[in-house]
C-alpha cells in the first residue's frame, strides 16, 4: 500500500476539491433561477410556451450528459461560423463549456421536479389567495413558490446529489477537480488503488453533508407538512 | 464515406443495449436480495443493506466504475501476488461495465422494491395464509403481481438512467455507441455530427421504454380502482 503518495499530494485533492464544489455550486446557483422561470413557462396556458419547454427537458433527460459535454466542448468545433467569431474565446474553455452543459443538464431535470411540484399544489391554497384579491404575481411570490419548493425539498435535494456526482465528468474534459486529481496520480505514479479510493471518499462525505443539510432544511421548513402527533 | 461512419456507430448500439439489459438483470436481483434484506429481522442483513446502499448512492458512478475497472483488480493482483498465486485479474471493459452498473442500479432497484414490498396491504398475505397458500404460491400469485404494479414507476425511471449511465464505459475502453462516436468525430472532423447521432440513439430507446413500460403499466394496473378522480 502507498498511502504515503496520497498524504504527499493532500494539497492537490484540496484544489480538485475547490473546483468540484465551484462547479456543484455555480451550475446549482443558476439553475435553480431558470428552473423556477422554465416551471412557471413548462404549465403556461400557451400550448406553444409549454410545449417548448416539454421538448428541452425531454433532450436533456433523455440523452447522457456525457454527449451533451462533448457536443458542446468538441462537436462545436465544426462550424466555421463559430469558430470565426466573438464566442469562441469562451466556447474553446473547457470550465465554460463544462459549465454550460452542467447548467442545460440540471435546469432540465429541476425544471420537471418544480413544474411537477406547481402541479401539485392543494387548489384550496391558490383558491384562499385569489379571495384575499392578491395579484397573480403577488400569487406567485407569497403562495405558488414557497408552498412548491418546501413540498419539492426532498426530491430537489437528490438533485443537487446528482449534480455533484455529475461534476466528476469534467475529468473528462482535462479539469482536475476530485476525479481528476485522482486519475492523474493513478498515471504519475502507477498505483490503481489509493488515488480512487480517496477520490470515492471525498465523494461520500460531501454527500453525506448534502444529505444532513437538507434533513435540516426540511425540518426548518418543511415541518408544517409532517403529519401531527 | 459518412454513410458507412453511421452504420459503424449504430451497429454498436447493440453493444450498448446487451450492456444495459445485463446490467438490468443484474440489479433486479441485487435489488430484490436488498430489498428482503432491507426488510428483515435480522439486524445484520438490514445494516449490510443500509451500507450497500449508501455506498454505492454517495459516490458518483464513473469513480465507481474506475475503483471496479482499475482499483478493485489491483487490490485482488496484489493479494494473489502476495500469496504467492501467479493468476493475473484482467476483466474486460464489458464485464467491468456490467458489475459496475449492475451493482450501482441494485441499490437504486433496492429501494424501488423496498417501497412496493411496503405497499402491499399486510392483510392480503395473512388472508393468503389463511388460504394455506405456500410461500412460495404467495409470492407468485399475491405479492409479485402487485409488486410490479407498485415497481414500475420507479422501476421505469431507474432503466432510463441505467441507459444513459452505460455511455461511461466507453471511457473505459468498451467499443459502446460512445466510444464509436468519439473514433467517427474524430476521423471525419464531424464531431458534432456523430455526437448528435449517439444522442439520438439514446434518446429514442428513452421515449421508446417510455412507451413500452407506460402500456405495461396499463396493463398490471387492471382491476385497481383509481382513487381521488
Amino acid at each position: 500500500m502507498s498511502w504515503d503518495v496520497i498524504a504527499d499530494n493532500i494539497g492537490l485533492y484540496g484544489q480538485g476539491l475547490k473546483l468540484t464544489l465551484l462547479l456543484t455550486i455555480v451550475a446549482l446557483g443558476i439553475s435553480f433561477f431558470l428552473a423556477l422561470l422554465l416551471a412557471v413557462a413548462r404549465n403556461a396556458r400557451n400550448p406553444f410556451l409549454r410545449l417548448s419547454v416539454a421538448a428541452y427537458t425531454l433532450v436533456f433527460r433523455g440523452t447522457p450528459l456525457l454527449i451533451q459535454l462533448f457536443l458542446i466542448y468538441y462537436g462545436l468545433a465544426q462550424f466555421e461560423l463559430l469558430r470565426g467569431s466573438i464566442f469562441w474565446t469562451w466556447l474553446s474553455n473547457p470550465l465554460f463549456c463544462v459549465l454550460l452543459a452542467f447548467i442545460l443538464n440540471t435546469t432540465a431535470y429541476t425544471t420537471e421536479i418544480f413544474a411537477g411540484g406547481l402541479r401539485h399544489l392543494p387548489p384550496g391554497e391558490i383558491e384562499a389567495a385569489r379571495a384575499y384579491g392578491m395579484t397573480p404575481w403577488t400569487l406567485l411570490r407569497r403562495i405558488l413558490l414557497p408552498a412548491m419548493l418546501t413540498r419539492t425539498l426532498s426530491l430537489y435535494g437528490n438533485e443537487t446529489i446528482m449534480m455533484l456526482h455529475a461534476t466528476s465528468l469534467a475529468s473528462t474534459v482535462t479539469l482536475m477537480e476530485v476525479t481528476g486529481v485522482a486519475r492523474n496520480i493513478t498515471l504519475n505514479y502507477y498505483i490503481q488503488f489509493e488515488p480512487y479510493v480517496t477520490a470515492g471518499a471525498i465523494y461520500l462525505c460531501l454527500t453525506l453533508l448534502l444529505v444532513a443539510l437538507f434533513r435540516l432544511a426540511e425540518k426548518r421548513w418543511a415541518a408544517y407538512l409532517q403529519p401531527r402527533r | 464515406m459518412l454513410s458507412e461512419y453511421i452504420t459503424t456507430v449504430l451497429d454498436a448500439g447493440w453493444i450498448t443495449l446487451q450492456l444495459a439489459v445485463a446490467a438490468l438483470l443484474l440489479a433486479v436481483v441485487l435489488g430484490l436480495l436488498g430489498a428482503l434484506c432491507k426488510l428483515s429481522n435480522n439486524r445484520l442483513l438490514r445494516g449490510l443493506a443500509a451500507l450497500y446502499t449508501t455506498l454505492m448512492r454517495g459516490i458518483p458512478d464513473l469513480v465507481l466504475m474506475l475503483l471496479m475497472f482499475y482499483s478493485l483488480p489491483a487490490l485482488l493482483n496484489q493479494w494473489i501476488g502476495a500469496a504467492g498465486g501467479d493468476y493475473n485479474v484482467d476483466p474486460s471493459p464489458f464485464f467491468a461495465g456490467f458489475l459496475t452498473l449492475g451493482v450501482i442500479f441494485g441499490a437504486y432497484m433496492t429501494e424501488t422494491f423496498r417501497g412496493a414490498l411496503l405497499g402491499i396491504p399486510r392483510g392480503q398475505l395473512e388472508a393468503a395464509q389463511a388460504y394455506g397458500l405456500g410461500r412460495g404460491k404467495t409470492f407468485r400469485s399475491i405479492i409479485l403481481p402487485q409488486m410490479i404494479r407498485l415497481a414500475l414507476p420507479g422501476f421505469t425511471n431507474n432503466w432510463l438512467v441505467l441507459v444513459k449511465a452505460t455511455a461511461l464505459v466507453s471511457l473505459i475502453g468498451l467499443q459502446d455507441i460512445m466510444f464509436r462516436a468519439k473514433g467517427a468525430a474524430e476521423a471525419t472532423a464531424k464531431p458534432f455530427t456523430f455526437y448528435l447521432l449517439a444522442g439520438g440513439f439514446y434518446l429514442s430507446i428513452a421515449v421508446l421504454s417510455m412507451i413500452a413500460l407506460a402500456w405495461l403499466g396499463k396493463r398490471y394496473s387492471l382491476g385497481v380502482r383509481e382513487s381521488g378522480r
